[in-house]
């Protein structure tokens, strides 16, 4: 057990002082209203209106609100049944990242399940209509609104709850819904709208256009040709066996285009004809975040079209969290069958279980000591943890990145078990709440991972983390140096292979043949004396 | 007089209870359930779902990874449920089969085990402030309800003893529709009046949680979303979409 789920209950309400410094420090006790007013902007209507929500607050709003929730109550099982059986015992309450980082009530899982489940009582449940004091029911109102629209931007869909839930109630399905009835009134999130948006006119969340692209992969061509001496190819837009989606965050920022720089290198090894696409170019499906499958498929679609015109076999993804969700679970389902791909492989594969398969073959040749000066633990994003998998059997997802890591590291030790695995904490920047107007929440949010690092640092000296999520980089390197960490202590997992990796004809087998000879003669010299 | 309420109340209680979760059951098995999502990691086969929901609906496994003080309360207060039922069955059942004679005794004492459990999710409800500030009244109601269907019941059998054989031959009556008087010590009426009543609000409350759990997305489901292609029912199919036209560049 750590620090995280000892007595619970102790801590008092008057906060001690060393609380207030010390942004590890944990309040047990619910603080009403101690995030109320934290609140992310909100979309003009130049970002809702492609998207196909109105551009503002729709006159009758109550009714349309209401209509969305009995539609969405007919159109998943999982919105119905969450808002019915849920039976307040608790368990939930102190699972929740934001909660522990802000001790504000409305976001322990429950509390924030409320907010919409006390409107949902009054117009749909008996007892709701009849006593709604009783069980808290409560009529809908434009307070309200503005309430979802703060604490349902508080939840980075994280499921954590769902595991500890004994119903299996997961918030991020009420979220989502309750971002879906906030858009049909009106009222949208600017981040996630707008670059939803960017997806539609351009291909990517960065709306980086194809010249821009590809000018890019040029580069970094150059440059993997500068270290290693041989000429990877990162193509695009070309025929090949294996289209390769990775976010748009791999093109462009830092740590994650050493993981690209990985891929490229792990695909050269292993001889595959490969190709990235330019109408494509966007693993990320912010549409998840917003509940919305009728804009998730329009962003899904694209890849199945990119797959038919490039006439690929294999379908991979790159490191990311939510966007492997949203391609684990949902891209067979919303823009399948993919029948016209190799049926030897499943649709799609992770970059992780690529290069898995890749090392058990015995294809990639390591030299784990370029590795040592790390000493490195493993983040579990949580969308890899509890909404998808890796490999044929439960759990891989787990130990597929982990095999990986020990494949190409020497150093590798674990955060708390209670922080990792199933029972991950999120980032702090998830569900699309990786904006900078939600700084603060994104710092209270991310403190319990926080936490567990330092814990693996005191403990084993650990001195990087390495995550393969997009969203998960972006906010370590954003918020680590708040707490004592260099923002570049975040790594890609597949930055760590390609610092490992040997290429044929490269460099570093030159140095390290020349090593082994050394070495060799050595030992010659030792066994004539 | 009150043999025609009681019996009158305990028809209507069973309808609105058959008929209210039916409804309820029916309503879940037609809602589709667009996407798999499982909380995972989670079970690749259908026997593994099974194995899972059982380990989930006999053990709660989830609420043990969660709180052990919850477990053990609420493991306390379903598993005393359980014997007490299968213990009530005598009322109904001539002969009595020998199973629930061998479970006569567990079932007796099980009626301390229930309330004991009951007071100590009641103790939580009110001392916890996270879980506190989560109740509505009727959350509190339905403790307080069963810890009075749990009191009387242990008053008939430990305090004052009621005329059992009388009761039985109620019951036996009311099922096969040839009434006999109900006796009438208050415990009984107390007891039989509020266990109509949980009957009457089960199907309109959080108490759906029961046959609800087994409906559930994130257990019920089996981990195979790469394997079998599930298209969204209330989405049209994939070769009548439009696509998003190339950008120019
Ligand atoms: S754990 Fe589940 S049933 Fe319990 S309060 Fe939380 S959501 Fe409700
Ligand atoms: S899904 Fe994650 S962020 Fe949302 S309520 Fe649950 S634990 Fe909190």
């Amino acid at each position: 057990m750590s620090e995280l789920d000892k007595n619970p209950e102790a801590a008092t309400d008057d906060v001690p002082p060393e609380a207030q410094e010390d942004p590890l420090y944990f309040a047990w006790e619910p603080k009403e209203g101690a995030s109320a007013h934290i609140q992310s902007f909100k979309a003009a209507p130049e970002f809702q209106e492609p998207l196909g929500y109105p551009g503002e607050l729709v006159d009758n709003w109550k009714e349309v609100a209401l209509a969305k929730m009995e539609e969405l109550r007919g159109k998943f099982r999982s919105f119905r049944l969450f808002l019915d059986i849920c039976v307040k015992c608790g368990a939930c309450t102190d699972k929740c990242h934001y909660y522990m980082g802000t001790s504000d009530p409305k976001n322990m899982p429950v509390g924030r399940q409320d907010l919409l489940r006390s409107v949902y009582r009054r117009y749909f449940t008996l007892p709701g209509k009849w006593f709604p004091q009783l069980v808290g029911a409560r009529e809908l109102t434009e307070d309200v609104l503005e309430e979802w629209y703060t604490y349902y931007f508080q939840c980075s869909e994280c499921r954590r709850c769902s595991v500890y839930c004994p119903y299996g109630i997961d918030t991020a399905e009420i979220t989502m819904a309750a971002r879906e009835i906030l858009d049909s009134v009106g009222i949208g999130m600017k981040y996630t709208n707008e670059i939803i948006g960017k997806v539609f006119k351009v291909g990517n969340n960065l709306g980086l256009p194809k010249p821009a692209l590809q000018s890019t992969l040029e580069d970094l061509e150059d440059e993997i040709e500068e270290d290693t001496g041989v000429r990877v190819r990162l193509p695009l837009d070309e025929p090949a066996d294996i289209l390769l989606v990775t976010p748009s965050a791999d093109f462009f920022a830092e740590p994650h285009i050493d993981g690209l720089i990985g891929y490229a290198k792990v695909f050269h090894a292993t001889g595959a004809k490969w190709t990235l696409s330019s109408y494509a170019s966007e693993a990320a499906n912010f549409a998840m975040f917003i509940g919305s499958y009728e804009n998730m498929r329009r962003i899904a679609l694209r890849i199945r079209k990119a797959a038919i015109d490039l006439g690929v076999k294999r379908i991979i993804i790159g490191e990311c969290g939510h966007a492997w969700r949203a391609a684990y679970q949902f891209l067979n389902t919303l823009a399948g069958p993919f029948d016209f791909l190799d049926p030897n492989y499943p649709v799609p594969q992770h970059i992780c279980e690529y290069t898995w398969e890749a090392i058990q073959k015995g294809l990639l040749k390591f030299d784990k000591s370029q590795n040592d000066h790390l000493k490195v633990t493993f983040h579990d994003s949580c969308n890899v943890a509890r909404a998808s998998r890796m490999g044929d059997y439960p759990g891989g997802q787990f130990e597929i990145p982990r095999n990986i890591i020990k494949a190409v590291c020497n150093h590798f030790y674990e955060m708390p078990e209670d922080t990792i695995k199933e029972a991950t904490l999120c980032c702090g920047g998830g569900g699309g709440l990786l904006t900078d107007d939600l700084m603060e929440l994104r710092k209270k949010g991310g403190s319990p991972r926080m936490k567990a690092l330092k814990q693996a640092t005191e403990e084993y000296g650990v001195n990087k983390m390495a995550a393969i999520c997009a969203i998960c980089k972006t906010q370590f390197s954003k918020i680590m140096p708040m707490f004592g960490y260099g923002m570049d202590d975040i790594m890609s997992l597949h930055q760590l292979v390609s610092n490992a990796i040997i290429l044929p004809g490269s460099e570093q087998e030159k140095e390290l043949m020349e090593a082994e000879a050394e070495n060799a003669g050595e030992n010659a010299g030792e066994g004539e004396a | 007089m009150l043999t025609v309420l009681y019996a009158l109340l305990y028809y209507v209680a069973a309808i609105i209870f058959v008929v209210g979760v039916a409804k309820r059951v029916w309503e879940y098995w037609k809602t589709p359930q667009p996407a798999v999502i499982p909380t995972t990691p989670a079970p690749v086969t259908r026997t593994g779902v099974v194995w899972r929901m059982f380990k989930e609906v006999a053990f709660f496994e989830s609420l043990w990874k969660s709180n052990k003080w919850i477990w053990i309360f609420a493991m306390m207060f379903h598993l005393s449920l359980w014997l007490i039922i299968i213990r009530h069955l005598r009322y109904f059942l001539d002969p009595v089969p020998t199973l629930i004679v061998l479970a006569q005794p567990f079932g007796k004492y099980a009626g301390f085990f229930f309330v004991l459990g009951a007071l100590g999710l009641l103790a939580r409800r009110m001392f916890v402030p996270r879980i506190r500030y989560i109740s509505n009244p009727s959350d509190y109601l339905m403790l307080l309800l069963f810890l009075g269907i749990g009191l009387s019941g242990l008053g008939m059998t430990f305090v004052s003893k009621t005329d059992i054989v009388g009761v039985k031959a109620f019951f036996l009556g009311l099922m096969t529709f040839n009434w006999q008087p109900l006796p009438t010590d208050l415990p009984v009426l107390v007891h039989l009046g509020l266990v109509a009543l949980f009957l009457i609000i089960f199907p309109f409350s959080k108490l759906v949680h029961a046959p609800g759990v087994f409906f559930s997305p994130t257990r019920n489901m089996v981990d195979n979303p790469r394997e079998k292609f599930r298209p969204v029912p209330w989405l049209p199919p994939v070769d009548e979409v439009q696509y998003d036209p190339p950008h120019g560049s």
